[in-house]
């Protein structure tokens, strides 16, 4: 089979521009074969090099005492949590393999991470998966909303209702996603235990697939994709390479057009959990024996990824026979196997003369496994095919020498916009009871159970707070852990089992709290203070379960790196990230860059996407979002209203987006400080056992918050307990307003200060507020004790009856729980009927 | 030779799944669908030459493993 | 009482049942591979839940020709107590150990949720601890969870008492709502003729603590205890 010859063209359709070309050249010191070409252009794609976001990437917070495993290092990076254990996680985007074929393009995302956490030597114990689509539904309770006119370019029509098309389109998405992550996960058996899902316009056409995974092992477990020891065999496992998703990685690197989607439905990649969960069982399985020197997971670009890492950080060279490598298509060229996407293989190195564990485990599993090649002294990833070479690089200067770049900034247009939005244009809404109807059915807030019931979020035994509270807390215990030692096929018998397993180490159990979280509007609208909020709100979550933060994986998901305006939304926004993980004291342990996102009307909203990890120190700080009890008194924790803010919290808001279609007004404010202080006196109220529920106010406001602590606990399949709750914000809405009254006009008392917009107060996001909930005999203590720390606290009513109410000095409004939690807990699957 | 096997839900079975199909058949306009049973169609290549015989093992794996009587019924066919 | 958990390849609920017998309950338990022909000296046998061989061709028909399998038979024969969960369930059925089906839900979706299970009758050695008028709170997690028989077939379960536990509401009413699969007649469970062989498609082994929301799984495993035990007494005397 002749190779294509190297023509400018054939370079250009390899996504490599012509200085990355003569870079190419230089390395070699000659030109590449068609084979290499393939390799340098994978590994040189923004997937595999972040060569347009590294500079970014730097800028985040990435070390502390309890990091073992830093980001960049490793395929995930690992956090002590106390007594010899460890977690590893990391958060990865498979979106455009979704846009082309949802449940595929979903399941192997998951299949990826989970493979990315194994390959660490950490046995996986939960999923958890952010996603973004368009609009499911049109009219009341709609996601789709007007644009400012720079994105729409010169057309500047009106807000124009989705065509059913467009909405069943978005559906097809929606539910192919959640039933490809189903799919995977479940039959895997890893709980899938937290998410969130947004709807929005600008998501039509190119959904957002970010997957999650964690995993837990003990610090002497963390094995290490290296390949070290010169003359150590390497070693394929898994199932045989065939011409799936040949170049996802560049094909996630480009943008997403309806031509380059076609030209991948061909190729598309096809998830086998069944096999992953052999090949994680078998790879444990050798790991405890001590024979492997190095493993890496075979991902993006499939081999070229992980002969070329695995060498480059050992620095070392490998050699590997492309004809040893388990073939499932006849006559494939050395250019599709490099390239392969196949799922759940692996690439390992083990030990010279312990080739028959390998061996025996793989063969216990039934899976196939091939020794492919050895480990060299030469620094070069040297791959033979038929006898000849085909390629030949230097494995440490492909890997770490990939071009860099500076991409220019410019602030958008559109921001200008923005800016100038007032309230003035909004008339203060006639109904809000039917106003928080509307919320608590717009998809973006209303109950997620459509999806996370398809989800098992509770196999492994560690659920302690599934989906539905603020963040999902999971229980590790002994057998989380992978084993110390290889269990054989044969297992003793009961009475020696019994003396075996009294000698087995137990470990203390940790509880952990998990939370992902991006509001692309947010950073849409003001990219430095959404970038904030993004993290800010994680970690508000974290502290509202009881948790304290441990660290953060973060998902980049933006437009085209070349357009200056999109590059600055990136460029903004991560340093809000920055400087809040800063103040969170949560590093960035990992995480994925996905660039290049865009739908057929523009680009997406930019949509970092934060998970966060916290430790829970002892079970009875298990914190959660609904009432508890008639008769508690419930407290707001933060400033009711930020009087600063001209938009009063609703710049951005869920209100102004799902009542008034508009997506715009610069978002509320994000001051960290207060953040900071607002979380751990929280936190030390939960740990003195004052509080019995912690609920954050976002999306919506405080209303949305309320109704949502009254109707979100589940007990039972048909059967929630709803509970209501009277409260009474005249006064606070009153003294918040008198303070933007500005201190000159302060005088006594309250008369003739006008009262805050009702939907201010109900609906306005102002950012760090907490409502939580106490015996009312301790209320005054809470509230005291809040304020001695320095955060705003208000008692403002009491659990009790079957009717939420709220009154303010500007309206009231009241409205049956069971209503709410109709509208709730039923809008996705209306939409999706 | 070749093996060609068709299994489909028994009548008296619940098929939800070709329900929906059927459902979804009619909402896209297509008229006149009484009924949609959604099953499983199997190709097996045999290396053996005697097709009798080959029928007959088959006949047997379909009945004991590859439909379950229960709920499936089988149409095993064998072509050279 | 020894506790034999079978492992197929893809069995992902093996732990967990070992977890809630042993550490849980404390009683001895063990994993069994699939290729394993003996069931050693245990008293009890788990099939766990899961999905063996990825379901692939239907879920538990490729399980059942499992080595393990032709001693879990011999065992059930000779009177042991053998339990199916969720996949096991679907095991024991293609296995022919019980009668009927699960097919996939009515809604096509996979479930995940807590429901409520109504038993049927106390006499089983799977239910008779379970006090009286106590509906139990356990999760399901599955796929393909309604059962199906023939009329002929049904008629025979509940003229034998053979329906061990149903889906009920919060009241204990066998309503369609409460009905998380489709199940015919809200079956959640049954056991075989001789009342040693039973399988179910809720997940007792997820409800034994009370930080995983619930611990009314637990009555499941302590009436197989009591059993065994009542077994091993008659025995000694």
């Amino acid at each position: 089979m002749t190779e294509p010859a190297i023509t400018p063209e054939l370079v250009a359709k390899h996504n490599l521009t012509p200085d990355e070309y003569k870079k190419i050249l230089e390395l070699l010191g000659r030109e590449p074969s068609y084979t290499e070409l393939g390799i340098f252009s994978v590994m040189w794609s923004e997937h595999c090099s972040y060569k347009n976001t590294r500079p970014l990437l730097k800028t985040f917070p990435t070390k502390s005492k309890k990091i073992l495993v830093g980001a960049g290092e490793e395929n995930a990076g690992i956090i002590d949590i106390g007594d010899g254990l460890a977690i590893a996680f990391k958060i990865e985007s498979h979106n455009h393999p979704s846009a082309v074929e949802p449940f595929q393009g979903a399941a192997t995302g998951v299949g990826g991470i989970v493979r990315d956490i194994f390959t660490m030597g950490a046995r996986p114990i939960c999923s958890v998966n952010s996603l973004r689509f368009g609009p499911i539904t049109n009219g009341e309770g709609r996601a789709g909303c007007p644009q400012p006119a720079e994105r729409r370019g010169a057309d500047t029509a009106p807000y124009q209702e989705l065509t059913a098309q467009q909405i069943a389109n978005n559906k097809r998405l929606f539910a192919g996603v959640v039933a490809g992550i189903a799919h995977y996960g479940n039959c895997f058996g890893i709980p899938t235990i937290a998410g969130e899902v947004y709807f929005d316009k600008s998501y039509e056409g190119n959904p957002l697939v970010n997957a999650f995974c964690l995993g837990v092992l003990r610090h002497e477990q963390i094995a290490r994709g290296a390949a070290k020891g010169i003359g150590n065999p390497v070693f394929y496992v898994g199932p045989p390479t065939g011409r799936d998703g040949l170049a996802g990685a560049s094909f996630a690197s480009q943008d997403l057009t309806e031509e380059s989607a076609e030209q991948q439905r061909g190729a598309v990649q096809v998830g086998d959990p069944f096999m992953e969960k052999l090949v994680c069982e078998a790879c444990l399985e050798l790991l405890a024996t001590g024979a492997v020197a190095g493993i890496q997971d075979m991902g993006a670009a499939g081999l070229t990824c992980s002969t070329c890492e695995t060498a480059a950080r050992a620095g070392t060279g490998i050699e590997i026979e492309l004809d040893k490598v388990p073939q499932r298509a006849p006559n494939m060229t050395s250019y599709d196997l490099m390239l392969s996407e196949s799922q759940e293989r692996m690439l390992i190195i083990v030990h010279k003369g312990r080739e028959e564990e390998v061996k025996r485990i793989f063969d216990k599993w039934d899976l196939p496994w091939s020794e492919i090649g050895f480990v060299t002294d030469t620094g070069r990833m040297v791959v033979k095919q038929h006898g000849n070479v085909v390629a030949d690089i230097p494995a440490k200067k492909i890997a770490d020498e990939s071009p860099v770049y500076q991409r220019e900034a410019r602030e958008p247009v559109y921001l200008k916009e923005v800016r100038a939005f007032r309230l003035d244009e909004i008339p203060q809404s006639p109904d809000p009871g039917r106003d928080l109807l509307t919320l608590l059915a717009w998809p973006t807030i209303a109950s997620k159970n459509w999806v996370y019931r398809q989800y098992d979020h509770m196999v492994r035994d560690g659920s302690a707070i599934c989906p539905g509270s603020d963040a999902a807390v999971l229980r590790i215990k002994s057998d989380s852990l992978p084993d110390l030692v290889g269990r054989d096929s044969v297992e003793p018998k009961f009475s020696e089992d019994r003396a075996r397993e009294d000698s087995r180490p137990t470990i203390p159990e940790k509880l952990i709290a998990l939370t992902v979280d991006g509001n692309g509007a947010y950073v849409y609208l003001d990219p430095y203070e959404g970038g904030k909020i993004v993290v800010t709100e994680a970690a508000r979550n974290l502290a509202c379960s009881g948790a304290v933060p441990l660290g953060v994986t973060d998902n980049l998901n933006y437009g085209n790196p070349f357009k200056p305006e999109l590059f600055w939304q990136l460029k903004e926004s991560v340093r809000g990230l920055a400087d809040a993980c800063q103040a969170f004291n949560t590093p960035v342990t990992g995480g994925n860059c996905s660039l290049y996102n865009q739908s057929p009307a523009g680009p997406i909203d930019p949509t970092p996407t934060v998970a966060m990890v916290g430790l829970i120190e002892k079970p009875e700080h298990i914190t959660t979002q609904w009432f508890k009890d008639e008769g508690d008194a419930v407290v707001l924790l933060g400033e009711p209203v930020d009087a600063n803010d001209p938009l009063l919290g609703l710049g951005g808001s869920a209100w102004l987006q799902a009542v008034h279609g508009k997506k715009t007004g610069t978002p509320p404010r994000c001051d960290l400080e207060p953040a900071r202080t607002l979380h751990t006196t929280l936190l030390g109220l939960i740990q003195s056992g004052l509080i019995k529920s912690a609920h954050d106010c976002s999306e919506g406001g405080l209303a949305v918050c309320l109704a949502e602590s009254c109707i979100s606990q589940l007990v039972a399949r048909g059967t929630p307990r709803l509970i209501g709750a009277a409260i009474d914000l005249s006064l606070v809405g009153r003294e918040s307003a008198r303070a933007q009254k500005s201190e000159g006009e302060q005088k006594s008392g309250l008369d003739g200060v006008p009262p805050h917009r009702i939907d201010a107060l109900l609906f306005g996001e102002t950012q760090s507020r907490v409502v939580i909930t106490c015996n009312p005999l301790d209320a005054v203590k809470v509230v005291e004790r809040a304020k001695l720390l320095g955060v705003p606290a208000v008692q403002i009513g009491r659990v009790g009856g079957d009717q939420l109410s709220i009154k303010t000095a500007a309206g009231e409004l009241s409205v049956p729980a069971a209503e709410l939690h109709d509208r709730w807990w039923n809008a996705i699957a209306r939409a999706m009927v | 030779m070749k093996a060609k096997i068709v299994i489909t839900p028994k009548r008296a079975v619940v098929d939800p799944q070709g329900k929906t199909v059927r459902n979804a058949l009619e909402q896209m306009g297509h008229q006149g669908i009484k009924a949609v049973h959604v099953g499983k169609y199997l190709e097996i290549e045999l290396d053996g030459a005697d097709r009798e015989t080959a029928r007959k093992a088959l006949d047997e794996a379909c009945h004991k493993f590859l439909s379950n009587p229960v709920i499936e019924d089988y149409k095993l066919e064998v072509t050279d | 009482m020894n506790f034999a958990v079978l492992q197929f390849p893809a069995s992902n609920c093996d732990q967990d049942a070992i977890h809630a017998l042993r550490d849980v309950l404390g009683h001895p338990a063990r994993y069994v591979w699939h290729k394993e022909t003996s069931l050693g000296d245990a008293d009890a046998v788990i099939v766990p839940g899961g999905f063996s061989y990825g379901d692939y061709l239907r879920c538990g028909a490729i399980a059942r020709f499992s080595p393990v399998m032709q001693a879990v038979k011999q065992f059930a024969d000779n009177g042991g107590l053998v339990l199916g969960i969720c996949n096991g369930f679907q095991v024991l059925t293609e296995a022919g150990l019980l009668p009927g089906a699960l097919v996939r839900n009515r809604d096509l979706q996979f479930h995940c949720e807590h429901i409520f299970l109504k038993t049927a009758t106390p006499d089983s050695p799977f239910t008779n601890k379970i006090p009286e008028g106590k509906w139990l709170k356990i999760p399901i997690a599955h796929g393909e969870g309604c059962y199906f028989a023939d009329e002929e077939t049904l008629a025979e379960l509940k003229a034998n008492n053979r329906i061990l536990w149903q889906y009920c509401s919060a009241t204990g009413e066998l309503t369609e709502g409460a009905n998380p699969n489709g199940s015919l007649l809200n079956i959640a469970g049954i056991c075989n003729e001789r009342r040693n062989v039973a399988g179910l498609m809720p997940h007792p082994e997820r409800a034994c603590e009370r930080l995983l929301a619930s611990d009314d799984g637990r009555w499941i495993f302590e009436s197989m205890i009591a059993t065994l035990q009542n077994r091993t007494v008659a025995k000694a005397a």
